[in-house]
């Protein structure tokens, strides 16, 4: 019984790791670069659904919207002033520009929040849902934070399938010169795609400080790093991957604290990824793109 | 064009020139073939090459040359068939086992070291030549500079020799496109190979480059007593400095011979123009 | 003329150790008369440290190509060597300076063994996997070291993985406590070894690049294929940059440790790591003379931003994106060109070619 609950209670923290690494997935298979900043936006998510709840006090699905709008503005803007002049340029000039975004992020919402932790009241207030007679507890993060990631897979799928936006970020992602001339917009493709990355962070950070409810400036860092791994650990670039990658180091992750050591989780979840990626290099649903000699 | 009369056929339908006879080919293929996923790319290919021949190998575009000379160097690993170099198998080993076992090559998008000079380029060919340990070269011991000064001199004869003596300290990557071929060889050439591999050396040459680039094949060959294998889509280079020449066409040898056999081959013409 | 060209080299070279020379003895001047205030004395340690830390990573990340985000790993490895080193050899050895060189090169080796055991699997991936796994290694060595108890009594060394296991005599004394990191460490490192330990940095590093060696590592850099058709086994002069520059973290990390009284595991972490990479990017990649540079300068820069008390780091990050976008961005190289072109630049041009003829 202990098993089955830590094992739920590692899908919904690898859930949450799923939202935020659909985001890096989406955001380099695009635009071909690690985007440092997206775990604080995340934190910035979190930030403006605690102000809309906590000083404005609006309903906490309108506070998860105004967190939704402000970092999809917030990404869009980011992409054009600092990444945007870099195109083109070689990536490690790009991921250097994303560190100094990600320590202003950092340090802007140390001066506007400060540093102390913000207890954060979770927005869900749905009454636990109790197994076997209490022996299994599923509390209602759990149950949304999964349904959510779910639901955004699938639509993020269907959206890169089928729609004419999807198409063009497949394209892009692709090959960005002959986008280009064939016509895609490419700077508004690249827009749209840190436009989606950024929302999903908001809700992302919302779901997160909901399940972990302490919200610091460096909130974002550390699973902005984990959903990270789970990208690469589940081909970075793939849709499906993100969402495997994020669960399995969530389960990864719960169970290792569970049965082996606490201490030693870290280094678990890292050595996993390192066997995973010695074992298949591009990660677990990733392709291998060959070298033409 | 006196070395050409000088050929003689032997069994298999090959010919070797008279004074490689008797002698161990420097390269010998046989039965070679390779298939990526279901898609049989080159099949049945097989090939002799005496120690100091120049041959060539033709066909249409797609026609699998390149895969071929991936498969020669240990590029891509064989499904069938193997390669000998002096004898010797290079079956599973790497591609640069394959380059220190004798064979150089060329490659057909220009692979520089574009960031070194030149020079720097032909020594990174020359590294197994140059004596000195990790420690030295870290800590620059005595004897160092002395090694050092030997390799620059060497290259410098070596740029030299394919007149590229005035490019030496510019950076590879910055020279024009048929100095960078040319600089290619030298670099291969720097290996100290017994075959050398040329992938289409006179691409994007312009008539009197390409001339003198057939100058320079054979003034190679005669000077360093080596085989040289070469790809060209250029006939007035292949008719003129082949003396033996394969043509493929899917994957497969259609026609092996003089280079009069080749042009009168009602096969190779085929291939080449299509059925008329 | 072929003489010249080893003649080049080594001016170039010789710049840069004047440079760090003339640095070293004005610092010695200015503080043997007093003129330096104690915060800025406290720097000088640490900037040596991340002189070495970025040229060390410079060898991987822009001489070899290959971006390593686990530099602090190597680091902490080499701190808490050393740590343990001096502190068990407190008996043995008098000499401070004897001691600290012993424990600089027990971390070196210790890293350079860490550098190994991961290179080998780690530097078969290219690109990007090989960025999330270096980081991955750093972070575990991070983990490891954070759990990590080590004390010593009559008897020798203990090491234990939990704080219960360790029995130890009561007379003995802990060096290493698990998450609370290094406790009483006597700071035996000096200025003047900094210095010793950048000659050395830079004598390795830029000797490695003129070498055979280091033409093979910058030759499988610009393009691995061309690099294998003659003749060199790309893993393992991947994995000799790996190693020699893990080392190097190593000796600097055993200063910077044996330069605090207490230090944690913490310190040794991506952030640090990320640091040490941003003063390579910004010094010029394979640019070793601006790793020294942009080393000092940013290691200083928080300092003197210290007047903007709570902004300070905001302005760091500001500057940082900044520079960023005005050294790699087209537009800003046009803009620049386009002032030179007519602007203020041209009339000073002007007038110095005038002045010159």
């Amino acid at each position: 019984m202990n098993f089955l609950q830590y094992l739920i209670n590692g899908i919904s923290i690898g859930s949450v790791y799923a939202i935020i690494a659909l985001g890096y997935t989406m955001v380099y298979g695009i635009a071909k670069m690690l985007n440092f900043a997206h775990g604080d936006v995340i934190m910035i998510g979190a930030y403006m659904s605690y102000c809309a709840t906590n000083y404005l006090g609006l309903h906490p699905l309108v506070g998860l919207v105004i967190a939704m709008a402000v970092c999809t503005f917030l990404g869009i803007t980011i992409e054009a002033l600092a990444y945007r002049p870099l195109r083109g340029v070689p990536s490690l000039a790009v991921l250097i520009t994303a560190i100094g975004v990600s320590y202003f992020l950092q340090n802007a919402a140390q001066l506007i929040w400060g540093s102390a932790p913000k207890n954060y009241t979770s927005i869900v207030s749905m009454e636990p849902l109790k197994i076997f007679g209490g022996g299994l507890v599923i509390t209602g993060e759990v149950l949304i934070t999964i349904a959510a990631s779910i639901v955004i897979m699938l639509a993020l799928t269907l959206f890169t399938g089928k729609t004419k936006m999807g198409k063009a970020m497949r394209a892009v992602s692709e090959d960005r010169d002959a986008a280009q001339l064939m016509g895609i917009p490419v700077n508004r493709t690249i827009s749209a795609t840190f436009a989606i990355g950024s929302a999903l962070a908001a809700l992302a950070g919302v779901l997160l400080c909901s399940t972990v409810p302490t919200l610091m400036p460096t909130t974002g860092s550390m699973p902005g790093i984990r959903a990270f791994t789970a990208a690469v650990l589940g081909g970075i670039g793939s849709i499906p991957g993100a969402m495997l990658g994020g669960i399995l180091l969530g389960i990864i992750e719960t169970l290792s604290k569970a049965y082996l050591s606490t201490q030693f989780s870290d280094a678990i979840v890292f050595t996993v990824l390192i066997l995973v990626l010695l074992v298949k290099p591009s990660g677990l649903l990733g392709k291998t793109v060959q070298e033409k000699v | 064009m006196g070395n050409k009369k000088r050929l003689v056929e032997i069994p298999s339908n090959t010919f070797l020139r008279e004074e490689d006879l008797g002698k161990p080919p420097v390269l010998d293929v046989r039965n070679l073939g390779i298939d990526f996923g279901g898609l049989t790319a080159v099949d049945e290919f097989n090939i002799t090459i005496g120690q100091t021949e120049i041959a060539g190998l033709i066909g249409p575009n797609g026609a699998g040359k390149t895969t071929i000379f991936n498969l020669l160097t240990g590029v891509y690993q064989p499904t069938r068939g193997c390669v000998l170099v002096k004898g010797v198998d290079i079956k599973g080993k790497s591609a640069a086992h394959v380059n220190r076992m004798g064979v150089a090559r060329t490659f057909q998008n220009i692979r520089l070291f574009s960031q070194m000079s030149a020079l720097d380029n032909v020594k990174v060919g020359m590294h197994h030549d140059i004596r000195c340990s990790f420690v030295s070269s870290m800590l620059h011991l005595p004897g160092f500079y002395k090694e050092e000064e030997k390799a620059n001199e060497k290259a410098m004869q070596l740029l030299e020799f394919m007149g590229l003596s005035e490019v030496a300290e510019m950076p590879a990557g910055s020279l024009p496109y048929g100095i960078q071929r040319r600089l290619e060889i030298v670099r291969a050439l720097a290996t100290k190979p017994s075959v050398l591999l040329l992938d289409e050396p006179a691409a994007g040459m312009n008539p009197s480059e390409t001339a003198e680039l057939m100058e320079q094949i054979r003034r190679i060959r005669d000077t360093f007593h080596i085989a040289i294998l070469l790809i060209e889509h250029d006939m007035n280079l292949v008719m003129g400095v082949c003396e033996t020449i394969a043509v493929v066409n899917y994957g497969k040898i259609i026609a092996k011979g003089t280079p009069d056999q080749i042009q009168n081959n009602p096969d190779v013409i085929e291939a080449y123009l299509g059925k008329g | 003329m072929r003489k010249n060209l080893t003649r080049k080299h080594r001016s170039s070279n010789l710049k840069t150790f004047v440079l760090v020379t003339a640095a070293f003895i004005v610092m010695q001047l200015l503080s043997s008369m007093g003129m330096l205030k104690s915060s800025v004395k406290g720097q000088l340690i640490p900037i040596c440290v991340y002189i070495v830390l970025a040229v060390s990573l410079n060898l991987v990340v822009g001489v070899s190509g290959e971006l390593s985000l686990g530099h602090a790993g190597f680091m902490g490895v080499g701190a808490f060597t050393g740590v343990v080193v001096a502190a068990s050899l407190r008996n043995m050895v008098g000499n401070d300076i004897v001691r600290l060189l012993i424990a600089m090169v027990c971390g070196g080796v210790m890293a350079g063994i860490a550098g190994g055991i991961i290179g080998i699997p780690v530097l078969r991936l290219q690109g990007d996997y090989l960025a999330i796994v270096t980081l991955a290694f750093g972070e575990i060595l991070k983990n490891i070291i954070g759990n990590l108890y080590i004390g010593t009594d009559s008897s020798g060394l203990h090491f234990a993985l939990d704080a219960s296991n360790i029995h130890m005599e009561p007379a003995g004394k802990m060096i290493l406590n698990g998450p609370m990191g290094t406790t009483g460490v006597e700071k035996i490192a000096t200025f003047g070894v900094g210095f010793a330990l950048i000659i050395f940095t830079l004598i390795v590093v830029l000797n490695l690049i003129h070498s055979k060696e280091g033409r093979a590592i910058m030759a499988i850099r610009d393009n691995r294929i061309a690099a294998e058709s003659v003749g060199l086994n790309v893993f393992s002069f991947k994995i000799k940059a790996f190693v020699v520059s893990a080392f190097l973290a190593g000796t600097a990390g055993a200063l910077y440790g044996l330069n605090y009284s207490a230090i944690t595991a913490s310190k040794f972490d991506f952030t640090t790591s990320i640091n040490i990479l941003v003063f390579v990017v910004l010094g010029g990649m394979g640019n070793i003379f601006g790793s020294v540079v942009s080393a000092t300068l940013l290691y200083i820069l928080p300092e003197m931003l210290r007047s903007l008390y709570d902004y300070r780091m905001i302005m760091y990050a500001i500057v940082l994106i900044v520079v960023m976008l005005f050294t790699w961005s087209p537009q800003a190289k046009n803009w620049i060109q386009l002032a030179s072109n007519c602007g203020v630049m041209k009339r000073f041009l002007g007038q110095r070619k005038e002045a010159e003829s």
